[in-house]
């Protein structure tokens, strides 16, 4: 599962030497840094007063799948939200510390929150597919960030992005049936398809599967994996059997701290941190 | 230690209990419909004799000579309009601006004023809006009217338009936010269609509500007897025309009264079938 990708280099091997390596970059902060694709040093997040990240380090190399892991309340949907600034929607909160992707920063000032999102596409726990057809759901981030000319173009992009999200065979006779008669498992993956449609480079997933039956979820299981050859995926799960299966590297987050980053099969074998494999093992959470 | 039979006297009260209550709300139910019935029913029985297509077209004539409701129902459909125009966007507008962006004070005391005007008697608007308008302009006229029935209309419309905007989900609001939409798309694109079936639902209540105002039209619109499509003349309405002919002594003119106000009727069940059928759920 957790072989990695020989197409790129910044993916490393999961030994122990690769590990220490990663640690050490994180700080000391050399070119290891640029070579991410997101790339967060020190961050800290506040709700009013209530600090819930503390001083957040980690590195997401690009064309690998990265697994959030950890108790309910521990932080990992709100840092996935810090990455594609959802957390400014939220009145009263407040960031500090560096989130960088392809080496911009991500809350400097003149940064375009609009072409951010478009660069770091996110699908949702509950799957909210807008009260429209299933070819206007797809087509609505093509639209409003008006990325084809003509119609034919965005016809294709359509097609393209439910084809990559594993849903054309079944939708491609009624593009224009309401996107609500579709069954929980297909809403999701029309929220992945419309989320694919603009082309980002990053997608954000939290607790994509949580919602649906065992047969669905696996589709998007293999989606996951599927996707994973075009873009950089970091997946919010509770379900460290899913983390298992979909992910190159695992991220376990404790009250608001991140507790170990490490390649999902050593995570899942040999974790450095005994606190992770208390979780792991089922010791508590 | 509870035993069967306590089991068995604590279900039946239960029961009873259920049925008991059940019977007293269908029973209320029963005569709120019941009564709505027999006013429906009362209308009609005392005003369908005086209804032909001439009492429809004509224009009201002095007594004995017959005359209709024709200027009548063409000027409370000017009104009608007129008031929708000014006060569906301005109070839809409203209650977006609440909804979406009213966190701050000054929200606040938008929603307590909208509130207060909910409850201010329509006379006084008539009042206020024949000192505003009726006066500077030296005289009564269909825009007075119009403005004065937006004004009633305002603050319904803008309630209920927060309450349905309230009502969608923060998760479209995220998913459209998250495929880089700026927050004007989000509110127009995918906000304002996913309310549109209960912003639909409470416009068409306010205009229901204001085309049984009478108050607000006296000062204002003033009434006519001739057909007229001059928004700065004054102009008839179905309402003004109702109050005339029941406070006059004259038994033709009451029967006339009765017919004009199942006209009435008919015209706001019109107006709900067809904004029902046009907001109706496509998708």
């Amino acid at each position: 599962m957790a072989t990695p990708t020989s197409t790129t280099a910044p993916v490393k091997p999961p030994t122990d030497a690769a590990q220490e390596e990663q640690t050490s970059a994180l700080q000391d902060d050399g070119r290891e840094r640029a070579a991410a694709k997101v790339s967060v040093r020190d961050l800290d997040f506040f709700y009013g007063r209530a600090q819930a990240l503390h001083k957040i380090s980690l590195d997401v190399s690009s064309q690998i799948v990265m697994a959030f892991i950890g108790p309910s309340g521990c932080g990992k949907s709100t840092f996935l939200r810090t990455l594609n600034r959802m957390n400014d929607t939220i009145p009263g909160t407040r960031v500090e510390g560096s989130v960088q992707i392809d080496g911009q920063d991500v809350y400097a000032p003149g940064t375009d929150v609009v072409e951010l999102r478009r660069r770091v596409g996110m699908v949702f726990q509950k799957s909210n597919p807008f009260p429209k057809s299933i070819f206007d759901n797809v087509a609505y981030g093509l639209r409003i960030n008006k990325l084809t000319s003509g119609k034919s173009e965005l016809n294709d992009r359509v097609e393209e992005a439910l084809t990559n999200a594993a849903l054309w065979p079944e939708v491609k006779d009624r593009l224009k049936a309401s996107a609500l008669s579709l069954s929980g498992g297909q809403q999701q993956r029309l929220c992945i398809a419309r989320a694919l449609a603009v082309r980002p480079e990053v997608i954000l997933m939290d607790e994509p599967a949580s919602a649906l039956d065992p047969m669905a979820t696996q589709k998007i299981e293999e989606l996951i994996v599927e996707l994973k050859r075009q873009f950089t995926i970091i997946i919010v799960t509770h379900n460290m059997q899913q983390a298992a299966r979909v992910s190159d590297k695992t991220a376990f987050f404790w009250l608001g701290k991140l507790v170990e980053v490490n390649s999902t099969e050593r995570m899942f074998t040999n974790p450095n941190e005994k606190l992770t494999e208390d979780y792991i093992t089922g010791r508590f959470g | 230690m509870t035993s069967d039979s306590q089991i068995k006297s604590a279900a039946n009260h239960r029961r009873t209990a259920s049925s008991v209550m059940t019977t007293l709300t269908a029973i209320c139910a029963f005569f709120a419909v019941t009564i709505l019935a027999l006013i429906i029913g009362y209308i009609a029985l005392r005003g369908l004799s005086a209804i032909s297509f001439q009492f429809l077209t004509d224009t009201p004539k002095p007594v004995g000579e017959g005359g209709g409701i024709g200027n009548a129902i063409l000027g409370s459909l000017v009104l009608l309009l007129l008031a929708s125009v000014i006060g569906l966007p301005f109070g839809i507008a409203v209650g977006v601006y609440l909804a979406e962006f009213g966190d701050g004070r000054f929200a606040s005391v938008v929603r307590f004023v909208t509130d207060t005007l909910t409850g201010v008697p329509s006379i006084v608007i008539g009042v206020f809006v024949y000192t505003i308008i009726v006066l500077p302009m030296r005289q009564f006229s269909a825009f007075a009217g119009g403005i004065a029935l937006a004004i009633v209309m305002i603050p319904i419309v803008a309630r209920t338009t927060e309450e349905m905007i309230r009502l969608v989900p923060t998760s479209l609001r995220e998913g459209a936010l998250a495929l880089g939409a700026p927050q004007w798309k989000v509110t127009t694109g995918v906000v304002l269609p996913a309310a549109a079936s209960g912003i639909a639902t409470g416009a068409m209540l306010a205009v229901a509500r204001v085309s049984g105002e009478t108050a607000p039209l006296l000062f204002t619109a003033f009434g006519s007897r001739f057909f007229n499509v001059y928004l700065d003349q004054p102009i008839a309405s179905l309402t003004v025309q109702i109050y005339n002919y029941a406070i006059s002594p004259y038994d033709e003119w009451h029967a006339m009264a009765w017919a004009a106000t199942l006209v009435l009727m008919t015209l706001i069940l019109a107006i709900n079938i067809t904004v029902r059928f046009f907001t109706r759920k496509k998708i």
